[in-house]
C-alpha cells in the first residue's frame, strides 16, 4: 500500500484502489452480517433466551443472510404524500459517508488506505454528513413520526458531536498531529486510555449517542415513534439506513481502538502475537461493550439527553483539554 | 510526499464512488427481483392505522433551532481549537493563555444560555 501511495497518480491506481475498496466493502458487509447476528445472540444470552437458532444450523449462522434476501425481494413502497426524489436520495446520503470514513482508518500498519494529514478531522467532518441523510429521510416521508424522529436525530447528533470532537482534542494535544497513523504511533508505550481516561469516557458516551444506539436511541424509540425517521421506508431502502448504522458501528469501534486503545500495538510483552490479531481483539471488545450497553441500559428521556450532553459532557470535555494542555506545559 | 497526498484523496474519491454505487446498484438490481403491485392503501402515509389528516410538515418547536445555533457557535470554536492543539508544542504557554481567554468568552455565552434555560428541553 505504501508503495502504491508513493507512485504517481494514474488511472491504474484508480482501478487498483477501486478493487481494494470493493474488497474492504465485502469485508465490512461480512462484519455487518455477523455483527448483527452477534448482537442478537449476545442479547439473547444476556436476556436468558436463545436468539436466532433455526436458519443455518444451531447458531443461526445464515439468519442475517436470509433477512437480507427477504429485504431484497420485498416490495418497495413510496407513500403518495412523500417527496419522491428526496425520499430516494436519503438512504444514499446516509450510507455514502458511512463508507467514506473507512478510507482513513489505519487497521494495521500494512492494512490501511488513505494516509491523510488531517485524518481525524476528515472522519469527524464526513461522519457529520449522515445527519443530513437522516433529516432528509424524515422530512421526505411526510409522516409525523418520521419528522419527529428526524428532528430528534438531528438535535441529538449535533449536540453530541461537540463533546465527541472536544474529547478527542486531548489526544490531539498529546500527539501534536491529526494523522491517525501518528496517533497510533504515539501510543507505542502507553495507550491514551490511561493518559486520557476522562476523554475516553466522554468519547465513548458521545460515540454511543452518535450511533443512535441504546440508551440514546430516541430518534428510533420504537415504543413512542414506531421507528423514527425510517417509518415509511421498506425493503432495501430501509436496509441501507440499517447498513449505514452498522457500518458506523464498525467505524466507531475501529476509531475508538485507534484513538484510545493503541491500535495494532500489542500489550507489553505479548509482542509475538501479530498486530492484526491485536486490532481485531480490541475492536471486538469495543463492539461487545456497545452491545452490552444495549442490553443493559434503559432509554434516556429527551430532556435528560440534552442536559447530559450540554451541561455535563461538554464542560467536562472542555476542562479536560485545558488540564491536558496545562499538564503538558508544566511537566513535559 | 505530493504523491501520497494526491493518492490519498484519490482513495477518498474512490470510496465516495463505491459508497454511492452500492446503494444505486443494489436498488436497481432489487427492482428486477421485487414485486411491484402498488395500491391506494399501500401508498397512504402510516399513522398507527388512522387515516392521516393534514400535512405533517407543521411548524416546529423553536428549541431545535436554538440547539442548532449553539452547535454552530461551538463547532466553530472547535475549528479554532484543532490547529491550536496540533501546533501546541511550538506555541507554548502564551498560546495556552490566549486560548483560555477565547474559550472563557464562549463559556460565558454557554453560562448565559444555561441561565436563560436554553439548554433545558422543556
Amino acid at each position: 500500500m505504501e508503495q502504491l501511495l508513493n507512485s504517481v497518480p494514474s488511472w491504474t491506481n484508480v482501478a487498483i484502489f477501486f478493487g481494494l475498496g470493493a474488497a474492504l466493502l465485502l469485508m465490512v458487509l461480512a462484519f455487518v452480517t455477523y455483527g448483527i447476528l452477534a448482537e442478537r445472540k449476545v442479547m439473547g444470552f444476556m436476556q436468558g433466551r436463545y436468539g436466532p437458532n433455526q436458519v443455518g444450523g444451531r447458531w443461526g449462522l445464515l439468519q442475517t443472510v436470509a433477512d437480507v434476501l427477504k429485504l431484497l425481494l420485498k416490495e418497495d413502497t413510496i407513500p403518495k404524500a412523500a417527496d419522491r426524489p428526496l425520499f430516494i436520495l436519503a438512504p444514499i446520503l446516509a450510507f455514502a459517508p458511512a463508507f467514506m470514513v473507512l478510507a482513513v482508518l489505519p487497521f494495521t500498519d500494512a492494512f490501511q488506505f488513505a494516509d491523510i494529514g488531517v485524518g481525524l478531522l476528515y472522519y469527524i467532518a464526513v461522519s457529520g454528513l449522515t445527519t443530513i441523510g437522516v433529516v432528509t429521510g424524515g422530512w421526505a416521508s411526510n409522516n409525523k413520526y418520521a419528522l419527529i424522529g428526524g428532528m430528534r436525530a438531528a438535535a441529538q447528533m449535533i449536540s453530541y458531536e461537540i463533546p465527541l470532537v472536544m474529547s478527542v482534542l486531548g489526544v490531539v494535544l498529546l500527539t501534536g498531529s491529526l494523522n491517525l497513523n501518528d496517533i497510533v504511533e504515539a501510543q507505542k508505550n502507553v495507550w491514551y486510555i490511561f493518559t486520557q481516561p476522562v476523554a475516553f469516557i466522554v468519547f465513548l458516551i458521545a460515540a454511543v449517542s452518535e450511533l443512535n444506539r441504546t440508551p440514546f436511541d430516541l430518534p428510533e424509540a420504537e415504543s413512542e415513534l414506531v421507528a423514527g425517521f425510517h417509518v415509511e421506508y421498506s425493503g432495501f431502502r430501509w436496509a441501507f439506513f440499517m447498513l449505514a448504522e452498522y457500518v458506523y458501528l464498525f467505524a466507531m469501534a475501529a476509531l475508538t481502538t485507534i484513538l484510545f486503545l493503541g491500535g495494532w500495538h500489542p500489550v507489553m510483552f505479548l509482542g509475538f502475537i501479530p498486530g492484526p490479531v491485536w486490532f481485531a481483539l480490541k475492536f471486538s471488545v469495543v463492539v461487545f461493550v456497545l452491545i452490552w450497553f444495549r442490553a443493559t441500559f434503559p432509554r434516556l428521556r429527551a430532556d435528560q439527553l440534552m442536559e447530559l450532553g450540554w451541561k455535563v459532557l461538554f464542560p467536562v470535555a472542555l476542562a479536560n483539554i485545558f488540564v491536558t494542555a496545562l499538564v503538558k506545559e508544566l511537566f513535559f | 510526499m505530493g504523491n501520497v497526498y494526491a493518492n490519498s484523496y484519490l482513495i477518498v474519491f474512490v470510496f465516495l464512488c463505491i459508497g454511492v454505487l452500492l446503494p444505486v446498484g443494489a436498488l436497481t438490481l432489487g427492482k428486477l427481483l421485487r414485486p411491484h403491485v402498488p395500491s391506494e392503501a399501500k401508498q397512504t402515509t402510516y399513522e398507527s392505522g388512522n387515516n392521516p389528516f393534514h400535512d405533517s410538515r407543521v411548524q416546529f418547536q423553536v428549541r431545535y433551532y436554538m440547539f442548532a445555533l449553539l452547535f454552530v457557535i461551538f463547532d466553530v470554536e472547535t475549528v479554532f481549537l484543532y490547529p491550536w492543539a496540533v501546533a501546541y508544542n511550538k506555541l507554548g504557554l502564551f498560546a495556552l493563555i490566549e486560548m483560555l481567554i477565547f474559550v472563557l468568552m464562549l463559556v460565558l455565552g454557554l453560562i448565559y444560555a444555561w441561565k436563560k434555560k436554553v439548554l433545558q428541553w422543556m
